[in-house]
């Protein structure tokens, strides 16, 4: 973008197409000039650009011949059919009176498109009433008859016809079931979209750019060139073809082509002067739209005197008021009609670069839109959407009575799209909006880097590499990032199966958990960040708001809504609010948020995974205590995590020697070279992106066998020593963790590596989570039911030593409490505390066997 | 007009001469540049470019050369402009090439028309930022930078009379200061031919400033509008407009705000960085009559734009006048007592000439900070250090460098903080002291935020450039409630702290802007902000009166010693810094033998704060790399410290 003027191609003229100077001789000069050669003149204004093929020299007399005599050539070289098919039938008052029955393509009525600029449609319709088609310039090839609209390259006649064939004949090689229901992938796609406008009556044909650029190369490059001269064509060739079909359709106009998913541009912050009158495509969000303007098309005068009336078009937003009557030649006798008068509506809206696209450190980039008819009110502000429509520059004149001009243009975008981005956000998955393009050579690499041996190492080393160690961590969260394969089983009633994986860190303070969770929440582009400490309910699900200006009640939505399909961190998860983190029991198996406050009962997607951090309670962990014991959550909310891990200060030399050298290396290594060890975090954020649109492996029948073999396993460990060791939750856990893992791979299928990998990643964090502080055994009971099995065998020993002891004592019907605490300590060969005492106690109350009643224990 | 000067009086004609030989190709663009760069190097030349900074509008030539030390603070959305036009007589058809960089309007005869639609027309793009005055730049900083032009003007007096006006009334004053009064005691030939643009000027400044009774922006800091110009005026206008936010980051600037138009490069420009500019001043009235007429109902294109959007998009030329940048470079610093590019060769030498009497300095400084912290010459060492941090890295998420200091154990009165402020605003080229009261907290705004309607960047107190000072007083702090404003505001100061960024508001989604600012932290107990390290403050003296003692001590200090402790503060920030292998195993060494003889106290926080003190131990003796001595000097440092905080804890019992 660095000095435009420097390319010798921006010479020639380029600014808007309102900009022609009311000069007759412009006005009948079609606006667009790009293409026009450096050494077109003053006089030599009307000739035709040297790029059309295939004979690029015409003959030097044409542009003279066309000028002195355009009726006769008019007549002479184009045939009869010439009149449908030129842009200047299309758009004119005439067509829209005649034709008495209201169908076919005379008797649909034709409206306006003021998304391709209203001036040039006036100034046509005068001419046609003046005969010649002045606009449409034919020049006559030596090979065969070619017609070219001034300025451009394009054909009428050949371009309606390829595009007409495009409909007739375009089949989406690569369309996918879900993408569009009801349409029948083997027949013509665009044909059956004409079916549905027959019986839908709704006058609009979305074509995708990147079909029409599948099909026909050339053809897509023309639209997107002159999409002024080509979209009327289309319009044009769609209409013919539809009336053809269905003569008997009645519409409320005629059909209009709108083409979406133009590849020239997707960001706003290329724009450059470059686009200037081509069409493009950009993503933005829409924070602003105006009301609605009633804009004048055509302005009704009638005179005072004689009644005479008369249709004054708008010319460059001016409506030149006829100031003597044609009739009676009285002078100022015209008065406008508003009633007949013709408006179209219209609507500015402006669009903001979209935060993803931003480089840093600068500020958003916005953009004016104009829209138009029925595209007004289409998009609210906070929207998505990317737009498609033609970039126009107008300069701004001071004064109109002053010629200086203001030196610069104002630039907006007429649009002729809009597609939402976000508007399924509540509904369902949009795929297909939510992959990030991904041109060919960085799919290439990535596909190179999934290739090597080393890639799970590789992503995972390359993920925080400030922090020191944590490897399987650091590998629990690369999967977190990858997440499992979406499996729907709501046929069979299951619902949605969960895909996302939740992980919880807990540990020491200043472990750097925080800055983990930091790390990742730059990293994935839907990642919210909040701490349990600042967060309510509310904050986190979703809340509602009366609108203070429509009085409307609005749905506002909160942290884990907004991370849907993306990655929320919770720091200090501990520190959050019993009421707070009951919301998170739904949302981490069910992935869905119900609502019902306010007359308003929803449920809302919240399919995010969970990241989070929690300090233990004693604000050093005690080894001597299990997981629940140290954080004090509630086992429901931990049994929904699919691994925990422990981050503790190991206590050894050879760690301590080499966290010291990583630490030091941080403070005077240049960052370049820093940059070089690691993979770059936006490869490996492409890298993630693109595994999680793309690839979505199934299980292998080897990989489940194993998967099965292995929860047998860890079912049978447990049941050998009377409790049990896994849960349904702890294979699903497996299944989701071996998906990601062949995630990482690129790979379509689950492989015994990848279930390997899984099993080694959960036993690990198992290891560390769910070891029973007083036997050393791993017990996923510690998680599931909050207390370890030998745990809850010693107390019932406890309770049976104690009742043993009340009946040594023979039949005494009450004892101190203190006393009989004193003796069970005496007997007792480990140390009985009082809390271990009285829940012995309560045990046998709970049998019928004695009461306690203030310090006294009576026997029952 | 001696055509020596044209290129800086009348640099149209400069670029005219360039344009018209070489106009075919378009390298002309590049020679202007070219030629421009070259005229600056000459010795002393950037010092007869009158700056904005120092000279109020009205007394800058209108399409002259001037320089501007701004910061960034919103960027607009880029302008299409006419780069080359033709004008075209109708009378006798002549045709004429112009050019429209450097302009706002495009310029052409009486009995011309300019031809839109000529094949010779280029479109071209530029850039709009918006830029103010660094914020919070100490008084000493425009003071010096003021006086070296104020030395060398002798020259430029005939080169530019206005300027010379603007000198001249400021010298007939005691002391020469920033803030505009500016007394007329002349008036120049081309005052005179000013001053039939006066009127329109003056009309804008009343429509500005006069009522400030309707004010839209909800009690934005009305008052942030005093320009000189309204003072005295108190008429009201028929079809006033609320008075304009200049929109300064920090309640209570002053000074001019500026429209920077970037030709080149803007995509390496970034909000907060600090640029100069050297470039052509525009305060064409044109460009605010295009406002005050409603043309919305000549063009409805025209009224695409909101009027809110239009006041802040285009304001009157005299209140933020237009430069066209030919030339801007990022500011490292702006210590106008350093060079202002330390990699040239010139440069060198000052640098090692000043690091040959860097010891000297320094302890003259510890000695100066020891006063001033009361005769603790512990923390007098750590707030060196403090003030000689910057973030030099970052690695992922984790900012480098940077080393906030929590001073506690302030007295409670204020008069304490206030004046250590002075001192430190005395040191440093830019400060500000936030005081942290509930009051401010709940009502100031601190997170920048995005105004939609009128499509600008409402700057906050957290807008800050690289390498400001940010004193928070917590001493101030008294028992009350937050509101919501003031939660959001605590916590982006401690994510300021800890991560060394602001997450701007934009109402629809955040958006990161990383920043480096030293933050200072002065509180009675420990501070409820997060801090890299904690000194507690043992007075030895206690002055009967804190005032007249901080007063005698800033006035003991000789000017030239405080030059030389600016430099040394802003200087040491710039180094650069590396450990040897060798030392690097010995830290290792004993960082492995400090957990093993104590593993509950010794964390991986520590050995990361006494690897930051090392650094900038060295660093502030002038060695670039880290020697076993610093190294030990580091850690004995870091035990006195904690020893004291153990202390502290015993003396208070439960305080933590």
């Amino acid at each position: 973008m660095s000095s435009p003027a420097s390319t010798p191609s921006r010479r020639r003229g380029k600014r808007g197409r309102g900009s022609n100077p009311p000069t007759p001789q412009d006005a009948r000069s079609p606006p667009s000039q790009r293409r026009r050669t450096d050494d077109a003149t003053s006089t030599g204004d009307l000739q035709p650009m040297p790029t059309s093929p295939p004979a690029g020299a015409q003959s030097p007399s044409a542009p003279d011949a066309l000028f002195s005599s355009p009726t006769q050539f008019r007549h002479s070289a184009i045939p009869l059919d010439f009149d449908i098919s030129s842009p200047l039938t299309y758009g004119t008052p005439s067509s829209r009176v005649e034709g008495t029955p209201r169908s076919g393509v005379r008797g649909t009525p034709v409206r306006q498109r003021p998304d391709l600029g209203s001036v040039r449609k006036a100034r046509q319709v005068d001419l046609h009433s003046d005969g010649p088609a002045e606009d449409v310039v034919a020049t006559e090839q030596s090979l065969g008859q070619k017609l070219v609209i001034w300025g451009t390259d394009v054909n009428v006649a050949s371009c309606k016809e390829k595009f007409q064939r495009f409909l007739q004949r375009f089949i989406d090689p690569l369309a996918k079931e879900d993408e569009d229901i009801g349409l029948d992938l083997n027949e013509p796609r665009y044909m059956q979209r004409l079916q549905e406008i027959n019986m839908v009556g709704e006058p609009f044909l979305n074509v995708n750019c990147d079909h029409l650029r599948s099909f026909d190369e050339n053809l897509y490059r023309q639209l997107i060139c002159y999409p002024q001269e080509v979209i009327p064509t289309f319009d044009m060739a769609a209409n013919e073809i539809f009336f053809d079909r269905y003569p008997d359709s009645i519409l409320e106009h005629q059909i209009q082509v709108r083409p979406y998913n133009a590849l020239k541009t997707r960001n706003m912050r290329s724009l450059n002067p470059e686009d200037i009158d081509q069409l493009i495509t950009i993503s933005g969000m829409v924070i602003r739209s105006s009301q609605l303007i009633p804009e004048m098309q055509e302005a009704f005068f009638k005179c005072q005197v004689c009644a005479f009336t008369t249709r004054v078009e708008i010319d460059r937003g001016r409506i030149a008021e006829p100031s003597v009557c044609k009739n009676c030649n009285t002078t100022h006798s015209m008065a406008l009609i508003h009633n007949r008068s013709m408006f179209s509506d219209k609507q500015m809206i402006k669009l903001q670069e979209s935060p993803e696209d931003m480089p840093a450190g600068q500020t958003p980039h916005t953009v004016a839109l104009f829209a138009h008819n029925d595209l007004v009110d289409k998009v609210q502000p906070g929207d998505r959407v990317n737009v498609t429509g033609i970039y126009r520059a107008v300069p701004i004149r001071v004064n109109p009575r002053v010629s200086n001009v203001k030196s610069v243009y104002k630039t907006h975008i007429d649009v002729i799209h809009y597609r939402k981005t976000d508007s399924k956000r509540l509904h369902g998955v949009d795929e297909e909006t939510e992959q990030k393009m991904f041109t060919e050579e960085r799919v290439e690499i990535l596909k190179e880097l999934s290739k090597k041996k080393d890639i799970y190492e590789r992503l995972s080393s390359a993920l925080a590499p400030s922090i020191y160690e944590h490897e399987d961590i650091k590998k629990g969260i690369l999967l977190q990032l990858f997440g499992g394969s979406r499996k729907d089983f709501t046929h069979t009633g299951r619902g949605n199966f969960r895909a996302e994986i939740n992980i919880l860190l807990c540990g020491d303070p200043g472990t750097s958990k925080s800055q983990l969770l930091q790390y990742v929440y730059n990293l994935v582009p839907r990642g919210q960040y909040t701490s349990g400490k600042g967060s309510s309910a509310v904050g986190l699900t979703a809340y509602v708001m009366k609108d203070p200006e429509t009085r409307q009640l609005v749905l506002q939505t909160g942290a884990l809504v907004l991370s849907d399909n993306g990655i929320c961190c919770i720091d200090e998860f501990d520190k959050m609010n019993e009421s707070t983190r009951s919301v998170l029991h739904e949302v981490m198996e069910q992935q869905t948020l119900s609502i019902a406050k306010a007359g308003i009962i929803c449920q809302l997607n919240a399919r995010t995974s969970i990241l989070a951090a929690a300090n233990p309670i004693e604000s050093q962990w005690n080894p001597k205590k299990t997981t629940i014991e140290n954080i004090q959550l509630p086992h429901t909310l931990l049994s929904r995590f699919d691994l925990i891990f422990l981050m503790l200060d190991p206590r050894d030399e050879a760690y301590d020697r080499r966290l010291a050298r990583h630490l030091v290396s941080l403070y005077y290594r240049s960052e370049e070279k820093m940059e070089e060890e690691y993979m770059d975090m936006a490869v490996l954020r492409d890298y993630i992106a693109y595994a999680r649109s793309y690839v979505n492996p199934r299980l292998s029948e080897e990989a489940s066998q194993t998967l099965i073999e292995a929860y047998v396993d860890m079912r049978k460990i447990g049941s050998g020593r009377g409790m049990v060791s896994a849960y349904p939750r702890q294979l699903e856990s497996l299944i989701r963790l071996a998906e990601a893992h062949a995630k990482v791979r690129f790979s379509e299928k689950v492989e015994t590596i990848d279930v390997d990998e899984a099993k080694r990643l959960h036993r690990e964090a198992l290891k560390q989570s769910a070891t029973d502080p007083r036997t050393g055994i791993v017990d996923v009971s510690i998680l599931t039911t909050g207390m370890s099995a030998t745990a809850r065998k010693r107390k019932e020993e406890l309770a049976q030593a104690l009742r043993k002891l009340i009946q040594s004592k023979g039949k005494t019907p009450a004892l101190k409490y203190q006393q009989l605490f004193d003796d069970l300590r005496a007997q007792s060969d480990t140390a009985v505390t009082k809390e271990m005492f009285e829940e012995a106690l309560r045990a046998l109350a709970d049998d019928d066997f004695l009461t306690v009643t203030g310090k006294t224990v009576r026997l029952l | 007009m001696p055509c020596v000067a044209d290129w800086l009086n009348n640099p149209f004609s400069i670029v005219q001469g360039i344009f018209a030989q070489n106009v075919p190709n378009s390298d002309w663009e590049k020679k202007v540049t070219e030629y421009f760069k070259e005229k600056l190097k000459e010795n002393n030349a950037t010092n007869w470019v009158p700056s904005l900074n120092d000279v109020p509008v009205h007394y800058l030539k209108p399409n002259s050369l001037v320089k501007f030390r701004c910061m960034v603070q919103d960027m607009f959305d880029p302008e299409f402009y006419v780069g080359v036009y033709e004008t075209v007589d109708p009378n006798t058809n002549a045709r004429v090439l112009h050019f429209g960089k450097y302009r706002d309007v495009a310029e052409c005869g009486p009995q011309q028309e300019i031809d839109l639609n000529s094949s010779q027309t280029v479109t071209s793009e530029r850039q709009t930022f918006y830029c103010v005055p660094v914020p919070g730049e100490s008084a000493w900083v425009k003071e010096i930078s003021f006086l070296t032009e104020l030395v060398l003007s002798e020259s430029v007096v005939v080169l530019n009379p206005q300027f010379y006006a603007y000198i001249s009334a400021s010298q007939a004053r005691v002391s020469p200061s920033t803030s505009y009064t500016p007394s007329r005691h002349k008036r120049s030939y081309e005052d005179d031919e000013d001053m039939d643009l006066h009127p329109s000027k003056q009309k804008e400044q009343h429509m500005g400033n006069s009522c400030s009774g309707g004010d839209i922006h909800g009690c934005v800091e009305p008052k942030r509008l005093e320009t000189e110009a309204s003072a005295g005026h108190h008429l009201i206008s028929p079809n006033c407009s609320p008075p304009l936010d200049l929109n300064f980051p920090l309640p209570g600037e002053k000074g001019p705000a500026c429209l920077v138009k970037v030709y080149e490069s803007w995509d390496s420009f970034k909000v907060n960085d600090v640029l100069e500019v050297y470039g052509i001043l525009s305060v064409d009235p044109v460009l605010s009559i295009v406002n005050n007429e409603e043309s919305s109902s000549l063009d409805p294109m025209d009224c695409m734009d909101t009027a809110e959007e239009q006041r802040v998009h285009s304001p009157p030329a005299s209140l933020v006048p237009r430069i066209h940048v030919i030339l801007a470079q990022k500011l490292q610093h702006i210590n106008p007592l350093l060079p202002a590019c330390l990699n040239e060769e010139e440069s060198k030498t000052f640098v090692t000439n000043f690091m040959s009497e860097l010891s000297p300095v320094r302890a003259e400084l510890l000695g100066f900070l020891t006063h001033a912290l009361l005769g603790d010459s512990l923390a007098a060492e750590y707030l060196i250090l403090h003030l000689i941090s910057t973030v030099y890295a970052r690695r992922d998420v984790l900012p480098l460098g940077k080393f906030t200091v929590n001073l506690s154990g302030c007295p409670r009165n204020s008069i304490f903080t206030e004046h250590l402020y002075r001192i430190i605003q005395q040191l440093v080229p830019a400060s500000y002291r936030l005081q942290m009261t509930i009051e401010n907290m709940n009502h100031s705004r601190f997170i920048p935020h995005k105004d939609y309607a009128a499509n600008r960047l409402v700057s906050g107190v957290l807008q800050l450039a690289s390498n400001t000072s940010l004193v928070v007083d917590e001493t101030q702090l008294e028992q009350g409630q937050l509101d919501t404003t003031g939660v959001h505001n605590v916590t982006a100061l401690g994510n300021l702290i800890t991560w060394q960024k602001v997450d701007y508001d934009f109402s629809y989604h955040q958006m990161e802007f990383p920043c480096n600012i030293n933050v200072l932290i002065t509180s009675e107990g420990r501070s409820l902000l997060p801090s890299d390290c904690q000194v507690h403050l043992q007075p030895q003296i206690i002055p009967p009166n804190m005032e007249e003692y901080m007063n005698s001590l800033l006035t003991a200090v000789l000017p030239s010693m405080l030059n030389k402790f600016r430099i040394y503060l802003s200087l040491l920030r710039l180094l650069d810094y590396s450990i040897s292998d060798e030392v690097t195993k010995a830290v290792e060494d004993d960082f492995v033998e400090m957990r093993k003889n104590d593993p509950e106290s010794v964390t991986a926080d520590d050995l990361h704060r006494t690897l930051l003190v090392a650094r900038f131990l060295s660093l502030s003796a002038g060695q670039t790399t880290l020697s076993r001595e610093r190294w030990l000097r580091a850690k004995q440092l870091e035990a006195l410290r904690k020893a004291r905080l153990q202390q502290q804890k015993c003396v208070n019992g439960n305080e933590l």
